[in-house]
């Protein structure tokens, strides 16, 4: 029983990592097509990194991942604070809001941002679709997230640290920035740290809200491979790997660290 | 719980915590999901935009035998997923729980999920297409070529790759906190070992199993980008049809139509999960 337990794990982590591998050492063929290995070279790396628009989509996604997550960190770790602390009307009906983003499929999420964008563009004449419109899309979903992140670290939280600030005087802001906010810093890191990755691996929003010139990574790939196999693709797609292959190692080196 | 502030001040901490975040989904998702709803309803004018009449008529078009078959095969991609999603992520679940390094494996499992989605997607384009690995596999044993892309099998392939860790991690949470003296305890009562499990462990793993069927079939389900790239064409979901709507045909009402169509039955299946796993289950989901 152990032994085909253990052999099953071994299957599924082959087929979980057989078509990355097999991406990576094709990124190194000197053969246009098919599997066979014929040579190592770099050319694909060069004609990826001579490709002036390469590093303009890298550019855009790095933009848009920066700025979404930064507006969404700060919404949602409000609001969540919000959420949890007070009573006000209508707080039921936004935390129904908070799970739309993240149980609707997210081609349904694209096309009703697109029109709320086409509606506002004929009745206010603004935004023309681009990589701002691809931002508000993006905080969108990320709000969500974040704000159910932080929510969860702070109904960890003891009221009690709350209360013993405001006895020794502090002021509501005061409270909020010296107490609750560096206890629910673990929550926040990880929202953000959430939203960033959502962000930097989304492509069916950014699909449904990017105009013409707001190209981004996802979206670049997304064309290249409609068109077939691409050894350039390969390239960048062993570079993405690598990177985000490396974050997580380090997120997993500074975990462990600290338990 | 402070006696000190006034309802002003109340008030005006509420607006500044909430205000923001608040307007931001009153704006970008109750409105937007409205307007779905109500373009639903128009119709597709000549050039395109969205005019009068009001009417069903876009629900009316939903029962035509082609949409019919784009639902049919949504819900066998759903269903099908999850079910493999099962075969090989249950078992895993209590690999990895069970194992000294499982933090090392948790990490394994994750580390290809995190990269890009549709690099994901387009690595099983490359291993099933005509020249690709698996065909010079079969090559080697003197079978094949068999045409694997594009094809139902590829979408259902690539989609369960997609997906599988959202099985694997709510089954995995369950694992770890089962109780294994029950298992015990049914083998001191003379239980063998695979009525030990079906009465013993397996109800305590139902919270994980019912989680990760749901956060594997409602992404399974509702995606297009999956068939779009290896189906190409021959399997076409409901996400494709809503994506051909909002591109080439431009027909927006139809679309919108699509779409809620797409939301009610995602929320049916949430319903039914709420009332298998109680109001609690729904928390356990994000």
């Amino acid at each position: 029983m152990r032994r085909l337990l253990t052999l099953h794990a071994l299957l599924v982590y082959l087929f979980l990592y057989l078509p990355i591998l097999v991406i990576v050492a094709l990124s190194f063929n000197e053969s246009r097509r098919g599997v066979r290995f014929i040579g190592f070279t770099l050319d694909w790396y060069r004609s990826l990194f001579q490709d002036p628009r390469v590093l303009e989509y890298f550019l855009n996604t790095l933009l848009v991942a920066f700025v979404s997550t930064l507006v969404a960190t700060v919404l949602g770790t409000l609001l969540a604070v919000g959420l949890v602390r007070y009573r006000f009307p209508g707080k039921s009906l936004l935390r129904y809001l908070l799970y739309i983003p993240v149980v609707v499929p997210d081609v349904v999420m694209g096309v009703s941002l697109l029109l709320l964008f086409a509606l506002a563009r004929e009745v206010l004449g603004f935004p023309r679709l681009s990589l701002f419109t691809v931002i508000l899309g993006h905080i969108t979903f990320q709000v969500a997230f974040v704000t159910l992140v932080v929510r969860s670290r702070l109904l960890l939280l003891d009221p009690a640290l709350e209360e013993a600030a405001r006895d020794l005087g502090a002021r509501g802001w005061q409270t909020f920035w010296h107490v609750t906010l560096p206890l629910a810093w673990p929550g926040v890191a990880a929202g953000a740290l959430l939203a960033l990755t959502l962000s930097l691996d989304d492509f069916v929003v950014t699909f449904f809200t990017a105009g013409p010139g707001a190209t981004t990574l996802p979206l670049y790939i997304y064309s290249s491979v409609k068109l077939g196999v691409s050894p350039k693709v390969h390239a960048l797609s062993t570079l993405i790997i690598g990177l985000s292959a490396f974050f997580l190692a380090l997120g997993y080196a500074l975990t462990r660290r600290r338990v | 719980m402070n006696e000190a502030s006034t309802p002003w001040q109340r008030a005006f901490r509420v607006l500044v915590t909430v205000g923001p975040g608040g307007l931001w989904l009153l704006l970008f998702v109750l409105l937007p999901t409205l307007l779905v709803l109500l373009a639903s309803f128009l119709t597709r004018g000549p050039y395109g935009e969205l005019t009068g009449p009001w009417g069903f008529h876009n629900y009316a078009k939903l029962l035509h035998p082609v949409y019919l078959e784009a639902f049919a095969q949504s819900l066998l991609v759903g269903v099908l997923a999850t079910l493999i999603s099962a075969l090989l992520g249950y078992p895993l679940a209590f690999y990895i729980a069970r194992h000294p390094q499982r933090d090392l494996l948790l990490f394994l499992l994750l580390l290809p999920f995190l990269t890009n989605f549709l690099i994901r997607v387009y690595a099983w384009l490359v291993l099933l297409q005509r020249e690709g690995l698996v065909n010079a596999l079969l090559g080697a044993f003197g079978l094949g070529p068999l045409i694997l892309y594009p094809s139902f099998f590829a979408v259902l392939l690539a989609t369960v790759y997609t997906f599988l860790p959202f099985f694997v991690l709510p089954v995995y949470a369950s694992v770890e906190r089962l109780d294994w003296q029950l298992l015990e305890a049914a083998y001191d009562l003379g239980a063998r070992p695979v009525k030990a499990f079906l009465h013993a462990v397996l109800p305590q793993t139902y919270p994980g199993l019912f989680a990760g069927s749901v956060l594997v079939f409602i992404p399974a389900m509702g995606t297009f980008v999956v068939a779009d790239l290896l189906g190409a064409g021959r399997v076409v979901l409901i996400g494709n049809l809503i994506q051909q709507q909002f591109g080439i045909t431009r027909d927006w009402a139809f679309g919108a139509a699509l779409s809620v169509f797409l939301m009610g039955f995602v929320l049916l299946s949430l319903y039914l999960y709420a009332r298998l796993q109680g109001e609690r289950g729904l928390k356990d989901l994000v």
